[in-house]
């Protein structure tokens, strides 16, 4: 059975956890960094072209939310009379349902799958495993985290976090009960890795009858869906199966083809570092004779609905899972993606997740804080999602879901207490003399001196140790500022 | 031009050095900054935690302080970035909690707020301050911060600004576009992370081999020299304002 992110902590738990991960820093800090590069030199080659590309990314994905009805409505009509059926899920449950009755229709105990963030999303194999169904993952990287029982951590290399010994180790233990064992004399070079999971692979691309996947786009014009991919396996599934599954978000919807075109050039560079991907299907209902000749495509709320319906929040339904926020996000970077909870993670899943789900579970609740505010995310997002902007929207709703707590937290009651000194610089006066006459007998006490020779404070206990534990504060100075330019006339009487 | 100092709550009370270094060095370049007593804070550490309501009579008060001016400036790109992206937000708040309706068009009539840099290359039109008197004879590495970079695009002022102070010899930072971890209250509700991120900058620099780090916000100054403090590495954070404001007086009487 794989393991869920149900009943994960909060981040800074689970984050303190994956920061005494070595291999796991050791190998994100190498992986990121190599995507990072990769990308950053596309963009650059872009030059000028970029910034405009990013935004007619932007408007296309917008312009398709701000009248989603009328293109979901206008896909429906033409995946129908394209010959696929076409289901509509309220919910995880509703739409692995919906797969799950398929599969039986057909007989089946498995199903091939074509790596898909939102069946990840709803669960689905975990659904289907409980029901009798193996889903298999085809997708290099998804099938390492099946084999293992472990959990994503990237949007796009969900296995980011293990090296090749590590995936040659995993491929030894786990292929053979999940069918053709790898090879004894398995090494940890790529190639031979790659190679051992192909062999595998195959059996089940010949004998699988039904596929599922999910869609990158679905161009509501001609009912088409499209998936863009690096390993091909994704195009064995779509095109070897009698049947097809596709669970699709309901943003995925682009209303033309001519709107796909700079999406199509965003999301590669953004995505992979590349101009170009390797792979993209389109297929458009069925076709006799040619492909799945049984096609299903559910298209799935799960709270985008409630998503759009938050003004500020919104924006994050243009994204495109390129996951270019989550390689240069230096959070990311050092807690990698279990921390966040979901199969979202970084800073798109930290506005996502609550944006799907609402206020109250402490873990969710944990998301919109995971970050620095950098603002690194919203500089590299290729539909211009401004991350950051969002978080803060997202904070806000978090402190205001709890304003009518009986009992307010430590954290509100002091950030009433600041606004409250902030509010009037006479209290604001008193309040820097109060912490000056403390600061000389705290600097005395502890004995500290900061490079250049300032007195520090040391070790604080209580909430200070949050700051102390790991870092130097400077003592208050015995005057402020305000207190230094009322008493000299702005520097104009003593020179000082 | 009736430019106002907002020297921030952090200078204020932790370091009034850099507020009395960006009054200094304002005067040397003709510029009689005044300094508004009834300022507080921009209100940028409840914006950004997510106390919305609490931010609205912070920026009453800075609305209160700062409105008749021509321009305000400040040693700092981050409280810069609030003033100008964030206000219109509590302004909102403040219409909608009933708490202060007129607070969003009292923002709005405000002068532009100008991050030092800015002012000084944009307004004053100063690119070479060793022509003024600069003068730090100490090799220096510099910390592009956050919001200065990204939210304000400061570009290439800092860096142009430093190059010209006589003795100054500036060392390239690695990974320097990279976060130090401060966030605000980040700092200590994600403090193991904000830790880690401060770790990795602390190492950077200490691989410059400068002495003295430099940045243009006191907030991430603190924090990454906190780290380097705590480490014993013998590098010391000093604000942009403090270097640029240093003459061969202030070389001599140190």
């Amino acid at each position: 059975m794989s393991r869920t992110f149900v009943g994960m902590p909060p981040f800074p738990t689970a984050a303190r956890e994956a920061l005494a991960d070595t291999q796991l820093r050791h190998n994100l800090a190498h992986a990121t960094g190599v995507i990072r590069a990769k990308r950053a030199a596309l963009v650059e080659e872009q030059g000028e072209v970029w910034e405009p590309l990013r935004l007619a990314g932007a408007a296309v994905k917008q312009r398709a939310l701000d009248d989603l009805a009328t293109h979901l409505l206008t896909l429906e009509e033409q995946l129908t009379s394209a010959g696929a059926t076409v289901h509509w899920a309220r919910d995880a449950a509703e739409a692995s349902q919906v797969v799950l009755d398929v599969a039986r229709a057909h007989d089946v105990d498995e199903v091939v799958k074509v790596k898909s963030m939102v069946t990840a999303e709803i669960g689905l194999n975990e659904h289907l495993e409980a029901h009798g169904v193996a889903a298999w993952e085809t997708d290099l990287a998804e099938l390492i985290v099946q084999l293992a029982g472990d959990l994503p951590s990237h949007i796009l290399v969900p296995a980011i976090h293990r090296n090749r010994a590590e995936v040659r180790e995993i491929f030894l233990r786990e292929m053979a009960s999940a069918g053709r064992p790898a090879p004894a004399d398995l090494t940890d070079e790529p190639a031979v890795l790659a190679a051992a999971a192909r062999e595998h692979l195959r059996e089940k691309f010949l004998r699988a009858k039904v596929g599922v996947s999910g869609a990158n786009f679905a161009i509501a014009e001609t009912g088409s869906l499209v998936v863009v991919e690096s390993e091909g396996n994704g195009r064995m599934c779509l095109t070897l199966p009698e049947v097809l599954v596709s669970v699709v978000g309901i943003e995925k919807v682009v209303p033309t083809w001519a709107e796909l075109d700079p999406l199509m050039r965003l999301l590669p560079r953004s995505s992979t570092g590349e101009r170009m991907n390797p792979y993209t299907s389109v297929w458009s209902g069925v076709r006799e004779g040619d492909g799945p000749q049984e096609v299903h495509v559910v298209l799935l709320d799960n709270g985008r609905t409630r998503a759009l319906a938050d003004q500020v929040g919104r924006q994050a339904l243009r994204c495109i899972r390129c996951s270019a926020c989550l390689n240069v996000c230096p959070v990311y970077e050092r807690t990698g993606g279990h921390a966040y909870g979901s199969v979202y993670p970084g800073p798109i899943g930290a506005i996502l997740n609550p944006l799907l789900h609402g206020q109250g579970d402490p873990q969710t609740d944990s998301l919109p804080y995971a970050s620095s505010l950098c603002g690194a995310c919203f500089e590299a997002c290729p539909v211009r999602i401004d991350i950051p902007e969002v978080l803060v929207h997202l904070r806000t709703q978090v402190v205001d879901a709890h304003r009518s707590d009986r009992v307010p937290k430590a954290e509100a009651a002091a950030m009433r207490a600041t606004a409250w000194a902030f509010s009037d610089a006479s209290r604001l006066g008193l309040v820097e003399r109060a912490a000056g006459l403390s600061g000389r007998v705290l600097g005395r006490l502890t004995r500290s001196t900061l490079p250049g020779g300032r007195a520090a404070l040391g070790r604080l206990p209580g909430p200070g140790a949050a700051w102390t534990t790991a870092r130097d504060l400077p003592a208050p100075p015995p005057e402020s500022f305000r207190a230094w330019w009322a008493r000299t006339d702005g520097g104009r009487e003593d020179g000082s | 031009m009736r430019v106002a100092l907002l020297v921030t709550c952090v200078n204020d009370a932790m370091f009034p050095e850099v507020g009395k270094a960006t009054v200094r060095l304002l005067r040397r370049l003709g510029v009689d900054v005044a300094f508004p007593e009834a300022q507080t804070c921009c209100g940028q550490p409840m914006v950004n935690t997510g106390y919305l309501d609490e931010a609205v009579p912070v920026v009453r008060a800075f609305a209160a302080a700062f409105a008749g001016y021509d321009a305000v400036v400040t040693p700092s790109g981050s409280c810069a970035g609030s003033a100008r992206h964030q206000h219109g937000l509590v302004g909102r708040r403040g219409a909608e909690n009933g708490s202060d309706p007129g607070l969003a068009d009292d923002v709005a009539a405000l002068p532009p707020t100008y991050e030092l840099t800015e002012f000084l290359v944009d307004v004053l039109g100063v690119s070479d301050l060793g022509e003024h008197g600069a003068y730090f004879p100490h090799t220096v590495t510099y910390h592009p911060t956050c919001h200065s970079l990204r939210m304000l695009g400061v570009g290439d002022r800092p860096r142009g600004l430093l190059e010209s102070v006589r003795g100054l010899r500036l060392r390239e930072l690695p990974a320097a576009e990279q976060c130090c971890g401060f966030g605000g209250t980040f700092a200590v509700k994600n403090a193991e992370v904000s830790v880690a991120m401060g770790s990795d900058k602390a190492r950077h620099v200490r691989a410059t081999g400068a002495e003295v780090l430099v940045a243009g916000d006191s907030s991430c100054l603190m924090h990454i020299g906190g780290v380097l403090s705590r480490q014993r590495s013998g590098v010391r954070a000093v604000h942009l304002a403090e270097i640029l404001a240093s003459t061969e007086a202030d070389a001599e009487s140190a």
